[in-house]
């Protein structure tokens, strides 16, 4: 997708009149009703060389191919909006492409492509999931929970009919979904998945126990691995017709019985026939209610408008969780970045004397931790605080649980970014103190100014100057420095009061553990925090950036 | 500082030894003190983990500080026992790739707005920067959505797959990098590309002969940026990428170190020096580059 040289724009075309003006054509205005004379050999003028345009038509050609790469399968699955999706994209393609007056657009079309489909889609989304109660049970619409509900109320009855089973994934055998081989009294085979019974040809069944041993495609788990599945075998069922569906007994056999709760839609509601009890729709909550207020597990996704962010801003145990992470996310991040600015800038001017023996070698060895790669080095410094094993506890002969109470946590958590961020620091001030003429401090002592009244007045306000977009930058980088307390801490030590919250967790921490690391995946919540994550840093952003510039003005 | 020449001989002064001590502690000498210190705060971690990964018996409680025997038993155990190779080279896929298409991408965006006026421009320049403040990774969850969804139809760009991270990450590529190799076109003189294009050169001409050789330490240090963050992200790849193959080698030694802590540490110590050598190599050969590219790094008022 990316441009050749064999753009016409810009040089005359062969035969036509001459019109190199570079000024008018690089700046990519059309110049419709502009006419020149024609400059002196202008006819000889470059067309693009011969193996640029055969780029430019290779790459359009791979792209297409790449187009109906993407059309088939959303044909197939009748997405046409999909489809209208792509063929919009494809014919934007070809139009910058082809046309000669989107010169611009030529260069930014890659680039900005990739930024639309996966930053700006994605923070639309968020946006979007953050007004919804989106979560685990609450992930499809009302039709999946329905079904989902109907099936894994199916009880055993006299009629049962038995399968054989195999359970087998098709993806990872530890979190990869579950599907039930099935072969049923009569040999046939079939694969369940939550989505319904398909029947699945050329697979190897094993005569004795007419279980499924090969099926192409399916990765069949070993009793072990189903063993440590079991919970999620529990409350799987394969849905089949209405008011039936499959579930397992055991490891190896399966029923398929008929439902116990069952939808009424006159009514919009669910009936369980064994206890008698009715649970009504509730469209605003996404769940079937009975009169007691009980909730069905299975609920789907209805828009909840600012409810998320009342929570984490109103009721008191979740504000409290949220307040305190945001005050000590925001220690953190301001301690971090005064920390390696001190040390970093200590280092800088302790280096920066005329001549001095072996600078090149203490250069080197002390910027030595940011060359290292940070992610390896953040678990080391974990292993190095382990209680029992650590480096530090074993030299120091303690027995300190570094990661245990909250304040040497913290601590460790910080010295940790310390030991990798201040190498940093130090380039950028060596390159900002080189830039300070040396005279302005030798005026200054000599007008009798000592040392640290010469650095104090005129170094380090010239400093500042260099130094501070870079200290927002950092600032911004560790407010949001997922590694820094993940690989180190994962946020814990946990609150005994609260399980959700540790007390180094940052924002982004405790968001990742919202939707990735509990029980329960709130998507919904862990959107809310992601957008209020947002604002925070756009506040904070502009009024430094705001700042910096007064800072400019100054100078 | 140099003596004068001349008839006359230069007056001498006499030094004690002590006084000359003396001075070379307060001139010079409380630096390398100072340097000393500095050095062994960073070198500790770096000499625990070479010791560690030289370590014979291979455990985190039998590692010592300093050496205390070399076996490369911690290597052979990683190579035989995990697929470090993958890993590896997962890796490196992720961090080349990245650092090669974000350069592009972001040179060519670079070229338009530092070369080019057109409609949209200013915006698009403040637009960069307003994104800036939305990470990609505050959007995990609709990302994550998104390629559930996107994966069943397109497993090639599905989970524990390269091809779907690595989109991912190259909608990451038009970022603050842009800004920085802006700077960078506009300091190259318009004369240079005005008087190609009178020779008849077109603008893809200008981009790839003249603009490209030009501008190539930004470009290094832009390279440089992205590859290190490339190799030491974890959020999203741990998103992504579950299957115990399809990791990178980040991934792999949380995993490795996650269950068994002690037992694997001579292990994670081999893998944590590995996943440091690129890092270090790219550092070596780019180091004329850095302070320079990481001054001009700031953003600019």
């Amino acid at each position: 997708m990316t441009v050749s040289g064999s753009d016409k724009e810009g040089a005359p075309e062969q035969g036509a009149p001459a019109r190199p003006s570079p000024s008018t054509t690089l700046d990519g205005r059309p110049r419709r009703g502009v006419s020149r004379p024609p400059l002196p050999g202008g006819r000889w003028a470059g067309d693009g060389s011969l193996a640029g345009r055969v780029v430019k038509i290779g790459l359009l050609g791979l792209f297409t191919a790449l187009g109906v790469w993407a059309v088939l399968p959303l044909y197939l699955g009748g997405n046409w909006l999909g489809i209208g999706l792509v063929l919009a994209v494809l014919g934007l393609v070809y139009y910058v492409y082809l046309s000669k007056r989107t010169v611009p657009a030529k260069y930014l079309v890659p680039g900005v492509l990739f930024l639309m489909a996966f930053q700006i889609l994605p923070v639309l989304y968020t946006m979007s999931t953050s007004v919804t109660n989106m979560s685990d049970g609450h992930r499809g619409d009302k039709e999946q929970a329905i079904n989902s509900i109907e099936s894994m109320s199916v009880t055993r009855t006299a009629d049962s009919e038995e399968y054989a089973l195999t359970v087998a994934t098709t993806g990872d055998p530890e979190t990869g979904s579950l599907v039930f081989l099935l072969t049923d009294p009569e040999g046939a085979t079939y694969a369940g998945t939550t989505d319904g019974l398909e029947d699945l040809g050329g697979a190897t069944v094993d005569p004795a126990s007419g279980k499924v041993t090969e099926a192409f495609g399916y990765t069949i788990l070993t009793p072990a691995q189903v063993n440590t599945r079991s919970d999620e075998l529990e409350e799987f069922a394969v849905p089949t017709d209405s008011g039936a569906g499959i579930r397992s007994s055991g490891l190896s056999t399966a029923f398929e019985g008929s439902a116990v709760r069952v939808y009424d839609a006159e009514c919009d509601c669910v009936t369980d026939t064994e206890t008698g009890r009715v649970y009504t729709a509730d469209d605003e909550l996404g769940a079937f209610v009975d009169e007691e207020g009980d909730r069905l597990p299975q609920g789907w996704q209805v828009n909840v408008g600012l409810d998320n962010f009342a929570r984490f801003l109103l009721n008191p145990s979740f504000a409290a969780s949220f307040f305190g992470i945001l005050v000590w996310n925001i220690v953190f991040a301001v301690s971090v970045t005064f920390l390696v600015f001190v040390v970093g800038l200590a280092v800088a001017l302790t280096l920066h004397v005329p001549r001095m023996r072996g600078k090149v070698l203490y250069r080197i060895l002390v910027v030595l931790p940011y060359a290292m790669s940070s992610l390896a080095m953040y678990l080391l410094w974990r292993d190095m605080f382990n209680t029992d094993f650590g480096l530090f506890n074993r030299m120091l002969g303690l027995d300190v649980d570094w990661f245990g109470t909250p304040w040497s946590a913290r601590a460790a958590v910080i010295l940790t970014n310390v030991w990798l961020g201040y190498p940093y620091m130090f380039l950028v001030a060596t390159g900002a103190l080189q830039a300070i003429p040396r005279e302005l401090q030798q005026a200054a002592r000599i007008d009798g100014a000592n040392a640290w009244q010469s650095f104090r007045h005129v170094t380090l306000p010239l400093l500042m100057v260099a130094m501070t977009p870079i200290l927002v930058a950092v600032f911004a980088f560790n407010f949001n420095n997922f590694n820094a307390v993940w690989l180190l801490t994962r946020g814990g030590p946990l609150f005994a009061d609260n399980s959700t919250a540790g007390a180094t967790d940052l924002l982004i921490t405790y968001t990742y553990r919202l939707a990735f690391n509990e029980a329960t995946a709130q998507y919904g919540y862990a959107a809310a925090l992601s957008v209020m994550i947002f604002v925070i840093v756009s506040v904070i952003s502009v009024v430094s950036l705001w700042r910096s510039r007064a800072l400019k003005e100054v100078n | 500082m140099t003596a004068s020449i001349g008839p006359t001989a230069p007056t001498r002064y006499r030094r004690t030894a002590a006084a000359g001590f003396a001075l070379w502690v307060t001139r010079l000498g409380w630096r390398h003190a100072v340097m000393w210190l500095v050095a062994v705060f960073a070198l500790f971690p770096v000499l625990f983990v070479v010791s560690a990964a030289l370590n014979p018996v291979g455990t985190l409680s039998s590692a010592e500080l300093w050496p205390t025997g070399a076996s490369l038993g911690n290597a052979r155990d990683l190579f035989q026992n995990t697929p470090f190779t993958t890993w590896y080279a997962n890796s490196l896929f992720f961090a080349l790739t990245n650092a090669a298409v974000t350069v592009l991408l972001s040179a060519l965006a670079a070229y338009a707005f530092s070369r080019m006026r057109f409609k949209g421009r200013r915006v698009g320049l403040i637009g960069l920067l307003v994104i800036q403040m939305f990470p990609q990774f505050l959007a995990i969850v609709a990302i994550y959505l998104m390629f559930s969804t996107l994966g069943e139809y397109y497993p090639a760009i599905g989970f524990d797959t390269r091809w779907g991270l690595l989109l991912v990450y190259l909608g990451g590529a038009l970022s603050i990098n842009t800004w920085l190799m802006k700077g960078f076109f506009d300091t190259v003189p318009k004369e240079l590309d005005e008087s190609a294009q009178m020779d008849g050169a077109t603008h893809a001409q200008v981009f790839f002969r003249i603009m490209l050789p030009l501008v190539t330490p930004v470009l290094a240090i832009v390279a440089l940026l992205v590859f290190i963050a490339t190799i030491n992200e974890f959020l999203m790849a741990s998103v992504f990428l579950r299957d115990t193959d399809s990791k990178t080698l980040g991934l792999g030694l949380y995993q490795l170190v996650a269950s068994q802590r002690n037992a694997n540490f001579g292990m994670f110590a081999v893998g944590a020096i590995m996943l440091s050598l690129p890092t270090l190599a790219v550092f070596w050969f780019l180091q004329r580059f850095i302070t320079e590219g990481l001054t001009s790094g700031a953003v600019k008022g």
